[in-house]
């Protein structure tokens, strides 16, 4: 049910509407709206009603377990937001001068301090407004770097196969050519074939690490020296920063520069399509070309003082990627969060978010699941094949996960990734329950025998949401979003 | 179970090549990564008239699933485009070594053709890939 279906001429609410007088003597008379503008005619109360509705068909955190692999889909605290929606930072005007926002910017100070600390960076740089962008200014930096040296015969970018699909296309924006490096069959990038396709044209690689796969690379410092050997830089996708926090650190690792995702691992609830924040991290080689502004401090008259540096400062960046500080909400969310974890805190949330995916990752094994990597330990995810499945019983990935959402939990994500066949990508994070874990592992298993005796229960699957299996196919190939009333 | 006709020759990549009486090469993708896929939604084509490269990028395939890019096996310019995918996709579901056929080429050099594998090898990498 639309809004507009509810929509009855002259119905209006207008108890939150602020009376003002308009004057419009300057606009055009030309350029003034003579029809009405089509909005739904409803009452407050019909708003409500409906908004509220609709909140309850769906699934959110808030609500249910979501183990949306790769999307680290954890409980962010309300503490944060309460942090971050303080008067003095919802007031403050993004173009105040630095001696009145002296707070403001001595947070946004602390959170690169944390974050260079957290991940091994010499310098960050907040403005990236979501992880694509923060890609895009990673590997931009990369581009710069290897233009101001001159080296300008570098056209191609490596990226394993097991990396999002993001990373490609960050790389194809910048302008540069992408070759894919395998994966073994144990989930590690092919070393020889890396090996084969270094050489003066690779301006650099992009790794995650861990990788989609669900494990660690192992050989991560051998890679590291076989792309600096070539002349090229390493790129680090932070998108399962969350695995490794406070217990590995990608400059450590060799990586000379790298994005953060603050909305998958610095509380922000995500997955409507943001805000996001994507600060990028830098190593040596990379500090001078890092997107302005960040924010400095000084010493004025024995006084800590926090200041806008700009390209004044850093001659070489690569610019300004958003018109103030990128989402200063979200930095400001993820200062307050980082605060509440403290030190010990951090570095517990690699931990846990490892230690419940192993567990899973072990009860689910014994359950008859089939692990894509048995031989690894998983990291703060873990991928199943529901190949064996899908052959015996006709019963795929994606039945499994729509009759979860009859259980009561959100699906996994599935057929990602691309490399094993019939895969669910299951990511519990830190802040789940052991006894939320069980019930999800329950669920599995008995949807497992469900499979197995009544497989076309599974197979249409869900049928106690509000809405029941879709039809994907069709959706991709009328794709149809414009809702018209009727005449 | 796929199918893997004896008289096609296949790439690793998933798509396979036939030459035509005139010395032509179709090319389309296999039954097992149309199976792989799943519904086919969308096919991007080659433009007519552009010079691909073997193992260069020739065209999109999406699926429900997932986006893959399709490769040319072996170089050449393209000749014809099978433009019925463009409207109706699901073709390379229903007819992946037939009406399904991606594009057509005039090879460069047909004994790049020999680097490729035949349906026995073909055969057993797809069930190499799936254990």
């Amino acid at each position: 049910m639309l809004i507009y279906e509810i929509s009855s001429e002259g119905r209006s609410a207008t108890a939150q509407y602020e009376a003002c007088e308009l004057e419009n003597s300057e606009l055009p008379t030309a350029q003034l709206r003579v029809s009405p503008i089509g909005l739904p005619a409803v009452s407050e109360l019909q708003v409500v009603r409906h908004y509220t509705g609709l909140s309850k068909k769906n699934f959110s955190i808030d609500g249910e377990f979501y183990p949306l692999g790769s999307c680290t889909m954890k409980y962010n605290p309300r503490g944060a937001l309460a942090g971050a929606h303080m008067p003095g930072f919802l007031a403050r005007h993004p173009l105040a001068p630095e001696n009145v926002s002296q707070g403001y910017l001595s947070c946004l100070y602390d959170l690169q301090e944390y974050l260079k600390d957290v991940t091994g960076m010499r310098a960050v740089s907040l403005t990236p407004m979501a992880g694509a962008q923060g890609e895009f200014a990673g590997v931009a930096m990369i581009r710069a770097y290897h233009d101001k040296a001159g080296d300008s015969e570098r056209t191609e970018i490596l990226i394993p196969n097991a990396a999002h699909g993001t990373n490609p296309a960050t790389a194809v924006m910048c302008g540069y050519t992408v070759r894919e490096v395998p994966v073994t069959k144990e989930g590690d990038v092919d070393v020889d074939a890396l090996k084969a396709a270094v050489g003066p044209q690779t301006a650099g690689l992009m790794m995650t690490n861990p990788s989609t796969c669900g494990v660690f690379e192992r050989k991560i410092q051998e890679i590291a020296e076989i792309v600096h050997d070539a002349g090229g830089l390493l790129y680090y996708d932070g998108a399962n920063l969350n695995a490794i926090l406070g217990k590995v650190k990608p400059g450590d690792m060799g990586f000379d520069v790298m994005h953060m995702n603050l909305h998958k691992t610095f509380a922000t609830p995500h997955g409507g399509g943001g805000p996001g924040a994507g600060p990028v991290g830098v190593g040596k080689r990379l500090e001078p070309f890092v997107p302005t502004p960040i924010v400095g401090k000084r010493s004025t008259n024995g006084e800590d003082e926090y200041y806008w540096m700009s390209d004044k400062d850093i001659p070489d960046t690569i610019g300004n990627l958003s018109a103030f500080m990128g989402n200063a909400g979200i930095l400001l969310r993820a200062f307050a969060y980082a605060r509440l974890l403290g030190n010990q805190g951090m570095h517990r949330v690699g931990e846990y978010a490892t230690l419940n995916a192993n567990y899973m990752a072990t009860k689910m094994a014994a359950a008859g699941f089939k692990l894509a990597y048995p031989n690894r330990r998983a990291t703060h995810e873990f991928v199943v094949s529901m190949s064996q499945e899908a052959k015996e019983l006709n019963v795929n990935a994606m039945d499994f996960a729509k009759r979860l959402l009859d259980y009561g939990y959100h699906a996994p994500t599935t057929y990602f990734p691309l490399l094993v066949p019939e895969a669910l990508l299951i990511e519990p994070t830190e802040t789940e329950s052991k006894e939320e874990l069980d019930g999800f592992i329950e669920a599995m298993t008995q949807i497992l025998q469900e499979a197995k005796e009544t497989p076309e229960l599974v197979r249409s699957a869900p049928i106690t949401t509000p809405v029941k299996r879709l039809d994907d196919v069709k959706a991709a190939r009328e794709l149809n979003l414009a809702w018209k009333a009727a005449d | 179970m796929s199918e893997y006709p004896g008289e096609l020759k296949y790439a690793e990549s998933h798509e396979w090549a036939r030459v035509e009486d005139d010395g032509t090469v179709t090319v389309g993708i296999s039954d097992h990564a149309q199976d792989s896929l799943g519904d086919v939604v969308y096919v991007e084509l080659p433009e007519i008239g552009t010079d691909v490269s073997a193992k260069g990028e020739a065209g999109v395939v999406e699926s429900v699933k997932a986006a893959s890019d399709v490769y040319a096996p072996i170089s050449g310019k393209i000749i014809s485009v099978n433009e019925t995918l463009e409207d109706a996709p699901e073709t390379v579901n229903d007819s992946p070594y037939k009406q399904g056929w991606f594009f057509r080429l005039q090879p460069t050099d047909l004994t790049e053709l020999e680097s490729m594998l035949d349906a026995n090898a073909y055969q057993a990498l797809c069930d190499s890939e799936e254990h």
